[in-house]
């Protein structure tokens, strides 16, 4: 678009220039994928801007839990038991006397990385199964659907309690080998609907002239799916990790609460709200605080997919 | 013009080709054959639906199997067959030998990529040529393609092009591995008429310069008369006449080829009503018997109700599926 002002002023000031001429473009134009068109959108969305800030403050606190408290989340001074808020500890003692603040600030590093990771992971699986399935159809996509399609049947909550139990012995009460346990079992029972999602996206690009005329140029299959397909398939995948990230945060603390996800040591908001249960009536505080803070981070990227998905999404423009 | 030889690059013989949909079997290709020499220009001629892409793609092998299947035929490269050859083998052949131009460019190229980038794929995977290496030789085929200012176009993305430059850009892609044959499919539908005449030099300089192989796939006739040596015309999943271009526009030897010729609006014939071919293609799960053009053929007699005429050979190198070709040939 030439503003007719602009050119007025420019003819004005060089009258000598042939005003006929068509001008030759002066400033090319930055080359706009998808995902630049994307992010211009996002950043002009008061969603995505509280969303960011939040989410960025909980990825400081998550890497650097020491900033925030010099109190070691897991030393119990039994004496202090239940201890209301007060200068000295502002969100009070637990039943074991150790600081509220202290253990909620080093849950969620561990809140965030079951999260992320439970997100990655059923990314990869359901990612990679989806699209090989809409890239080959025929019987390759059917059996892969069917195999989905048994663990899409599964109730979530059902199938946790059942890997979960099976597996509790298994790990011990090694930190590291429960959370994984944890994210294991959450993104072996999520992929389905990531795999679904892609299935979908990559069937829409497998016709495609560009994928046609890359087979039709001898691309291998494997360089079809990885560098033809798969970019212009992430995206609505990529909106449902956004908001699939805050469902497993949630999911991680419900699964702690119902005493088989994250347990001692292992500090995170689900084990925290799963500990006060006992102690709901005399001290809701120890229920508050965690609770807050797993709503406010769930609440953060359920935004965040949210305004993702409006800015991918070439019909919102 | 061209120096084509004997021998012919590419051959597709008596090609069968079935699409297997919901309301039954459609015969796409029913005994399509052609063939085309280094150097040579074939054109392929046809309504929508006469099988004109399908035959490319099946050369390809980018047929969509199922609903397709191929019941009989064969295609040869270089007296190579390719039907029955294994995968990695076609695989090898595509690009590198026989390459396509597709009728989209804007949907033919992936608009996530640079053009640069699109166009070096080729290079770096199959030539193993380094990244700069890849971008250097895609400045050299935007160039040679025509695109203004190639070395800075190489970073754009196909939206940031016009229809135009699109076609060009496909076209450097397929001419990346120097290929002997190019499959143009509908090179010049999608733009309009002056950049139509660009894109139809542009891709005969390029034949020449090459000594290609080209078969152009087109619905127009127009665009066909300028560029083609060879004319191959399709109805109904077959070929009803072949023959040089010159002679078949002098002497239409099928009565398809005459009122398609006759269908071209003139400018000396202003003010008269234009001939169209009456009626509809054939259903192709439901072609009628006989000649499958009878019902709309105006010298249709009871015999073309019965007998399907074979692509018959007529003197003077062409051939003609019509039971009055002999009649219709002007000696």
């Amino acid at each position: 678009m030439t503003d007719p002002q602009a050119v007025a002023t420019a003819n004005a000031a060089t009258p000598l220039v042939d005003a006929g001429a068509p001008g030759a473009p002066t400033t090319l134009d930055k080359p706009r994928s998808l995902a630049s068109d994307a992010w211009h959108d996002l950043r002009r969305r008061p969603l995505f801007i509280v969303s960011a800030v939040l989410i960025t403050a909980l990825l400081v606190i998550a890497a650097f839990p020491q900033l925030f408290t010099s109190v070691d989340p897991s030393v119990g001074d039994l004496s202090k038991a239940r201890d209301a808020p007060s200068p000295d500890a502002i969100f009070g003692y637990d039943a074991l006397g150790r600081d509220v603040f202290a253990r909620a600030i080093y849950g969620a590093r561990v809140s965030i990385v079951v999260g992320v990771l439970a997100t990655a992971l059923t990314i990869l699986i359901g990612g990679s199964l989806g699209l090989v399935a809409g890239f080959y159809g025929g019987r390759a996509d059917s059996v892969l659907s069917r195999f989905a399609d048994i663990f899409f049947g599964l109730p979530f909550v059902l199938g946790a309690i059942v890997i979960l139990s099976t597996f509790r012995d298994v790990v011990g009460g090694d930190p590291v080998g429960i959370t994984s346990i944890v994210i294991v079992s959450m993104a072996a029972l999520g992929w389905p609907v990531t795999m679904r999602i892609m299935r979908s996206a990559a069937i829409a690009a497998r016709n495609q002239d560009y994928v046609r005329a890359a087979r039709g140029l001898g691309a291998s299959p494997m360089r079809l799916i990885v560098r033809h397909m798969l970019p212009n398939c992430a995206a609505p995948v990529l909106v449902y990790a956004t908001i699939a990230l805050g469902a497993y945060i949630g999911a991680e603390a419900t699964l702690s609460y119902l005493g088989i996800g994250l347990r001692d040591p292992v500090v995170s908001w689900g084990v925290m709200i799963s500990e006060a249960q006992t102690s709901l009536r005399v001290a809701p505080t120890l229920l508050v605080f965690p609770g807050a803070f797993l709503v406010v981070t769930v609440l953060a990227f359920v935004m965040l997919g949210d305004a993702v998905r409006d800015a991918f999404d070439p019909k919102g423009r | 013009m061209g120096l084509s030889t004997n021998e012919p690059l590419l051959e597709v013989d008596d090609l069968y080709v079935e699409f297997h949909t919901r309301d039954g079997v459609a015969t796409v290709l029913n005994g399509v054959s052609y063939s085309v020499g280094a150097g040579e220009t074939l054109a392929v001629l046809g309504e929508s639906g006469s099988g004109k892409s399908v035959t490319a793609n099946t050369v390809m092998g980018i047929l969509p199997m199922p609903p397709g299947r191929i019941t009989k035929g064969a295609i040869r490269y270089r007296g190579e067959e390719l039907l029955t050859a294994a995968d990695e083998r076609r695989r090898e052949l595509r690009g590198e030998n026989i390459a396509m131009i597709f009728q989209d460019a804007l949907s033919a190229l992936n608009p996530v990529y640079t053009i640069g980038f699109q166009i070096g794929e080729q290079l770096r995977t199959r030539r193993g040529m380094s990244k700069k290496d890849a971008e250097k030789r895609a400045v050299e085929l935007l160039d040679q393609v025509g695109i203004p200012g190639a070395k800075q176009r190489v970073r754009s993305h196909p939206h940031e092009f016009s229809g135009g430059m699109r076609q060009r850009a496909m076209i450097a892609m397929s001419l990346a591995l120097d290929p002997d044959v190019l499959i143009a499919d509908e090179p010049t539908t999608a733009l309009d008429v002056t950049v139509q005449a660009q894109i139809m030099d542009l891709l005969k300089d390029i034949q020449v310069e090459r000594n290609m192989g080209l078969i152009l796939i087109t619905h127009d006739l127009g665009v066909v008369a300028e560029v083609a040596d060879r004319i191959a015309v399709m109805y109904a999943g077959r070929i009803v006449e072949n023959a040089d271009v010159h002679a078949l526009y002098a002497n239409p030897c099928h009565p398809y080829t005459r009122a398609l010729l006759e269908s071209i609006p003139r400018l000396d014939s202003k003010g008269t009503q234009l001939r169209a071919i009456k009626g509809l293609p054939p259903n192709l799960t439901n072609i009628p018997s006989g000649c499958p053009f009878h019902p709309r053929c105006p010298m249709a007699v009871d015999r073309c109700r019965a007998v399907d005429p074979p692509l018959e050979a007529l003197p003077g190198g062409r051939s003609s599926a019509c039971l009055f070709a002999e009649e219709l040939v002007r000696p």
